[in-house]
């Protein structure tokens, strides 16, 4: 199993969780987060240029066995690029365990 | 004058006074929009201070200070506190306008709009003793005194004795007498205390510090607007329908084309459409026209409004060039928009002409010396005893926190920036 964390704009969201679920990833977690990066998000307040170091994005985590990986990767990459700064990372891992609670069951059945 | 006739004018009168009274409503949303989420508190705090405690100080001491009746043209007492003369509530008092108890609260809600005007622009790091003590004495004093050389009957009004001439200087509404008296306060209280930290950077570059609550300081204005039918529709002191519609329009007009006026210039001179811009303009466009709007025709308004709105543009970056530091532009609105309002008198309308644009002048640079040396002096002596900024911490930390133990939005934790 691997855990696929992913950074994607807010605005891409939507197209990102509907895409997933077409290709049956179907369980995922997300919050929002603020960051800093090589974006500039430009500013004029009364006059005075500024960069907000702010950048708000939304973080994904989601856990799939090893064979959805690469589908899902594929998925990530396509639907969450704008191919302007600011699209985004993500991050791949092991994962050791996954117990479902309510049944006890553990390994890719838990998590499927 | 019928009977009827004055209840209609002192009726009239009264909206007015109410409408004055909902300024302050305007003037808390819109510093409270403009300046950062932790000072929220300490802003609420000082606009309700200045208006239960301006209406005090005028009932004890201001309004016998600026209505003196007959007295020497420089400075006189009618006494503490207020009592209606004879026929205070009769159609022979102020020729059927309104009734003394009217005169007595209009004028009270004047008075506290122009200590308003310091409250923003000291935001963010004064301690709340010293603004309260300041804003008291400024009120007591220096307001009432300059209101009595002109609407009290004093010798600005009667300016052209001088030259043995008629007439005097003439401000209809406050474009002086309230707006730049507020000013001139905020600019010398925010020459002794400096600007928030973070305003400046080493190289004295000037930064951004943006208002959390653009949607609050927007309604703020707006309600402002509304406010000032009243500010100015209630200077007729009746409801004469000729010169309240009058006036209700240019006020109006000048308004529109102040906002107008300021955004188009910001978005030449700075490439972007700056909402808080349009917001000082329309003000700018406000205060401009307070001091004709009984003289002046819609389209000269309409001129008056344009250049108070470019005027505002150019002073906020004209004050920031001089490392001030003024979080909602007070010191761009109600100063260099109530100078050039005032001076407008002498350029544009029934009044205009070479010796009325000197009496203008006159009345502006007395009035400014008077009031600037007044108010430094009083905010370097509050300076020097019990001190006028907060300490570092309570500046970074907040006004709210430090000042008053409260939070603004207590279940809300918002993004600072």
């Amino acid at each position: 199993m691997k855990k696929v964390e992913a950074i994607i704009r807010k605005s891409k969201f939507d197209e990102v969780k509907k895409a997933l679920h077409e290709i049956k990833v179907n369980f995922f977690s997300y919050w929002d987060v603020t960051g800093v990066g090589n974006e500039k998000q430009g500013h004029v307040y009364r006059g005075v240029a500024y960069s907000t170091t702010d950048i708000q994005r939304r973080y994904l985590v989601i856990v799939v066995s090893d064979n959805y990986l690469d589908k899902t990767l594929n998925t990530l990459m396509s639907t969450a690029r704008t191919g302007d700064v600011g699209d985004g990372k993500i991050f791949v891992s092991d994962v050791t365990e996954a117990i479902r609670i309510r049944t006890g069951e553990t390994g890719t059945p838990a998590i499927s | 004058m019928e009977q009827s006739l004055f209840t209609a004018n002192n009726v009239w009168m009264m909206i007015c006074t109410a409408l004055v009274f909902f300024m302050h409503l305007g003037f808390s949303l819109l510093e409270a929009g403009l300046t950062r989420q932790k000072n929220t508190i300490n802003i609420l705090f000082k606009n309700l201070f200045i208006i239960c405690g301006g209406l005090l100080v005028y009932y004890v001491i201001g309004f016998g200070l600026m209505y003196p009746g007959e007295f020497n043209g420089f400075f006189g007492f009618a006494g503490f506190g207020i009592e209606s003369p004879e026929n205070g509530n009769l159609v022979t008092y102020a020729d059927g306008g309104y009734t003394y108890w009217t005169d007595f609260l209009f004028q009270g809600m004047f008075a506290a709009t122009a200590a308003t005007i310091v409250s923003g622009a000291v935001a963010e790091r004064i301690k709340i003793h010293a603004f309260m003590l300041f804003s008291i004495i400024y009120l007591a004093f220096v307001y009432p005194i300059v209101g009595s050389w002109q609407w009290g009957g004093g010798f600005l009004s009667t300016l052209g004795d001088y030259f043995g001439q008629e007439g005097g200087f003439y401000d209809f509404a406050g474009s002086t007498l309230v707006h730049s008296v507020g000013g001139w306060a905020a600019l010398m209280v925010i020459v002794v205390l400096g600007a928030r930290m973070g305003k400046f950077d080493s190289d004295g570059k000037s930064k951004a510090i943006p208002g959390h609550n653009i949607p609050i300081a927007t309604t703020g204005v707006l309600i402002l607007w509304l406010g000032w039918f009243g500010f100015n529709g209630g200077s007729v002191l009746s409801a004469d329908p000729a010169l309240t519609s009058l006036v209700l329009v240019t006020t109006s007009m000048s308004a529109a084309a102040g906002g107008f006026g300021a955004f188009v210039v910001s978005a030449i001179k700075f490439k972007n459409f700056d909402v808080t811009m349009f917001m000082n303009g329309i003000l700018g466009g406000l205060v401009g026209i307070t001091a004709g709007a009984d003289l002046m025709s819609p389209l000269e308004s309409i001129v008056i409004g344009l250049i108070s709105g470019a005027l505002v543009v150019f002073a906020v970056s004209w004050i920031d060039k001089l490392k001030l530091d003024d979080p909602v532009g007070a010191v761009a609105v109600h100063l260099f928009c109530g100078i050039w309002g005032t001076m407008a008198v002498g350029i544009f309308g029934d009044k205009a002409g070479l010796q009325q644009l000197l009496y203008q002048f006159i009345g502006v640079f007395i009035i400014g010396i008077f009031c600037s040396v007044f108010a430094y002096a009083i905010v370097k002596i509050i300076d020097l005893t019990m001190g006028v900024r907060v300490g570092k911490s309570e500046e970074v930390e907040g006004l709210d926190i430090h000042e008053h133990g409260m939070d603004a939005y207590a279940d809300f934790g918002l993004n600072d920036h």
